[in-house]
């Protein structure tokens, strides 16, 4: 009984926060982020249903996102023009049924297989997908696609979801119940044989069970919420497109994933939310910020295989012992990270600035000498005179060196750390 | 209708022979590391963008060889410093880190070069029309290609065959571990087959810059057609690359070339309403489905000979 109220608990916070959250970031721009974090949490833990969980790495989970998109947008249309009374909260079912078609057919052709075969099957599936769209204009719209308007359908209890916060609540009520439904996968028989196949395949063979079905299972699965992703996504901006289906929607959502960390539930979630922050934030700061975002996938992929949520789950393992205690192993730690983050941050203006002098000089050099660092009129740099290469080269090198240095004080630091626990815990 | 034949069988061809300089060094990889390189077009896009800035400082035949040396350098850099550390957490991983390499090669292409296509051209002492097929000129720069590229292959051929340094690749890609024990430095042969995979994905770029369009975009649209040759001729098998390759060239530049389509043929008993979806499929042409083709050959491929062509091993 306590375990079912503290797991509820979890749940009924997640639904509190989410009903309080355009309370307490109540602009029109927040609104529209949160709109699109939801999407993507619901993308993002669809798709580490395969990667995390089962141990497929797909190029081609936008497949299932676009094509659910299309049908909603096709499913609006046609409600509105032969008058059925399907109210717009319901119509992520035929997201949701799309996906898992689409998810059955396809799968049965690439879960056949495992690792890299499967990787390249997903990502031939995706283009025959994306190129298709081109040729069936009638289905996909063309270079406009097919844009749906959510406001003609019938009210729901008084609702037209005209304005942007009644989608938000949409989204977060569809974003919750995939959550939840997610998470209760991942506790059932059949999440727990995902993993078993994902860690051997060959075992799972031994002790009775067929690993193909279970990867077809699960990719179904990750199909219909895939689905339900993709049709929310077409009815937050009254429109699908052949994007929606492309290359880079994939990659996105692989990147968020990872980011986030496959290893644990919450991964995907806090990829989702930082992904989809960075993405509508670093464009303000930058014009080549996807080449930092690219660079930040593979600094994680080299460094912190497990993600965000891996280096978050590394510290958990000190919180244990008297609250003083912990709070000053936790302070003792973030001292050593502090003298390691100051030669971190020298390396990465250096870089930074490095990068920007050559894409302005690249890019922009009829503009003049004058580069507005950061896309800020505060700092301004004359990319013409020596002085800024000089500086940026030696922040970089010099940043990295002295980086390297403090390693050994952030290690000791750890294991000082990890032995205390060990001994408060005991 | 013969001088289709011809014109799209040599044009064929030669796009086959640009497919195998790419995807022999992409098989090479595979076979000794198990890691299909994603990032293999980038440094064929890498190679034509460095071709065509080595070419505007210094002409084309410095850059015929300096530019496959710098991205091969390039990658053998990326094989020490990138993939040897990945290598210890998995093929998901090593494969991602490639992905993620890809996505950085073309952001970095776009921050120096932009995202228009850079005007690199034929080289003048090369832009003549070399021999006439019926009315068609074929232009010299082509035949220059489809002579180069199959001298690079035979070069291949016998580096790997029938010299010392081509023994050890052989022999490091089916017992690393024998060919370490024998006193050889196993993982620098790793690192100079990334290098030299790189450089003739680079090769490729150099010369097909200058004949197609050297975009910002063109890794993305061959890397996919890449993988394709190389699931298609079987993992790790060279000489199934070699013809896949130029199957896939056949198929593509023949496919480009024919305005078929069902209406052509039925259009006469059946005509499908505009508009609908039956008429799409229904007016569809071959040249239309072209792109679509070497995807829908890799599906048939992986459903009925998931070895490949010529491949030993599953995939």
């Amino acid at each position: 009984m306590m375990n079912l109220i503290k797991s509820l608990g979890i749940w009924i916070a997640a639904a509190i926060l989410i009903v309080i959250l355009p309370y307490v970031f109540p602009s029109g721009a927040s609104i529209t982020t949160m709109c699109l974090m939801g999407i993507m949490i619901i993308f993002a833990l669809s798709y580490n249903m395969l990667l995390g969980q089962s141990g497929m790495l797909s190029f081609g989970h936008a497949v299932y996102y676009g094509l659910a998109a299309f049908v909603t947008a096709h499913t609006i249309n046609w409600a509105i023009k032969s008058g059925v009374p399907l109210p717009l909260p319901l119509i992520p079912v035929a997201g949701a049924v799309t996906g898992l078609i689409f998810g059955i057919i396809f799968g049965s052709v690439s879960t056949k297989r495992a690792g890299t075969a499967f990787a390249m099957i997903s990502l031939g599936l995706a283009e025959l997908v994306y190129s298709s769209s081109l040729i069936l204009r009638s289905f996909f719209g063309g270079e406009e696609g097919i844009s749906a308007d959510r406001t003609k359908l019938i009210r729901f209890f008084g609702y037209n979801f005209g304005p942007q916060i009644q989608v938000y609540y949409l989204i977060a009520a569809w974003c919750l119940l995939c959550v939840i439904l997610m998470y209760a996968i991942t506790r059932t028989p059949l999440g727990r044989m995902c993993n078993a196949v994902r860690e051997n395949p060959e075992r799972v063979e031994f002790v009775g069970y067929n690993p193909q079905l279970v990867r077809y299972i699960a990719f179904s699965l990750a199909g219909l919420f895939a689905g339900v992703a993709g049709s929310l996504a077409a009815i937050n901006i009254e429109l699908a497109q052949a994007s929606f289906v492309g290359a880079a929607q994939s990659g996105a959502v692989l990147l968020a994933a990872y980011i986030g960390g496959v290893a644990f539930f919450v991964g995907p979630v806090l990829g989702a939310i930082l992904v989809t922050y960075l993405s509508l934030t670093l464009s303000d700061f930058s014009e080549i910020w996807v080449l930092y975002f690219g660079i930040l996938f593979v600094v994680i992929i080299m460094f912190a295989p497990y993600g965000l949520s891996g280096l978050l789950m590394m510290h958990a393992q000190f919180w244990r012992g008297p609250l003083g205690s912990r709070l000053a192993r936790f302070g003792r730690l973030f001292g050593a990270y502090l003298v390691a983050a100051v030669p971190a941050l020298i390396m990465l203006g250096g870089a930074i600035l490095f990068i920007e002098m050559i894409h302005h000089v690249a890019q922009k050099g009829a503009e003049g000498a004058n580069m507005h660092f950061l896309r800020r009129n505060y700092i301004t740099i004359n990319t013409h005179s020596v002085l800024p290469w000089i500086g940026g080269i030696v922040a970089m090198i010099g940043g990295f060196f002295a980086f390297r240095l403090s390693w050994p004080t952030v290690a000791n630091a750890w294991h000082k750390a990890l032995l205390d626990a060990q001994r408060s815990g005991a | 209708m013969a001088e289709l034949i011809i014109i799209s069988t040599l044009n064929g061809v030669l796009y086959g022979m640009l497919l195998f300089l790419m995807a022999s060094g992409l098989t090479l990889i595979f076979s000794m590391m198990g890691v299909l390189n994603f990032a293999h077009a980038s440094f064929y896009m890498l190679g034509a963008f460095l071709g065509f800035q080595i070419s505007q400082w210094a002409g084309f035949i410095p850059a015929l060889f300096l530019a496959p040396l710098i991205a091969g350098g390039i990658g053998a850099l990326v094989e020490r410093y990138g993939l040897r550390t990945v290598h210890k957490n998995g093929h998901v991983a090593e494969l991602l880190f490639t992905f993620g390499l890809a996505f950085i090669i073309e952001e970095v292409i776009q921050m120096i070069w932009g995202k228009l296509s850079v005007d690199y051209r034929v080289p003048t002492w090369l832009d003549f029309p070399a021999f006439t097929i019926y009315a068609t000129n074929y232009p010299a720069y082509k035949t220059f290609m489809l002579v180069f590229s199959i001298a690079i292959f035979i070069g291949l051929i016998y580096l790997l065959t029938r010299t010392r340094a081509g023994l050890i690749i052989q022999a490091s890609l089916t017992h690393p571990n024998m060919v370490g024990m024998l006193g050889h430095n196993v993982p620098r042969v790793f690192m100079l087959v990334f290098g030299l995979g790189t450089a003739l994905a680079a090769i490729a770029g150099v010369i097909a810059g200058a004949a197609y369009v050297t975009q910002s975009n063109m890794a993305a649209l061959l890397g996919p057609i890449l993988f394709v040759v190389v699931v298609v001729g079987g993992l790790g098998s060279l000489w199934g690359a070699f013809v896949a390759s130029l199957l896939i060239g056949l198929l593509q530049t023949f496919a480009i070339a024919s305005d078929w389509s069902l209406n052509k043929f039925f259009g006469d008993f059946i005509t499908p309403t505009r508009g609908t979806l039956l008429f799409d499929v229904w007016t569809v042409t071959i040249a239309q489905i072209g792109p679509i083709l070497p995807y829908l050959l890799l599906v048939l491929v992986l459903i009925f000979r998931p070895t490949g062509l010529f491949g030993t091993r599953e995939t």
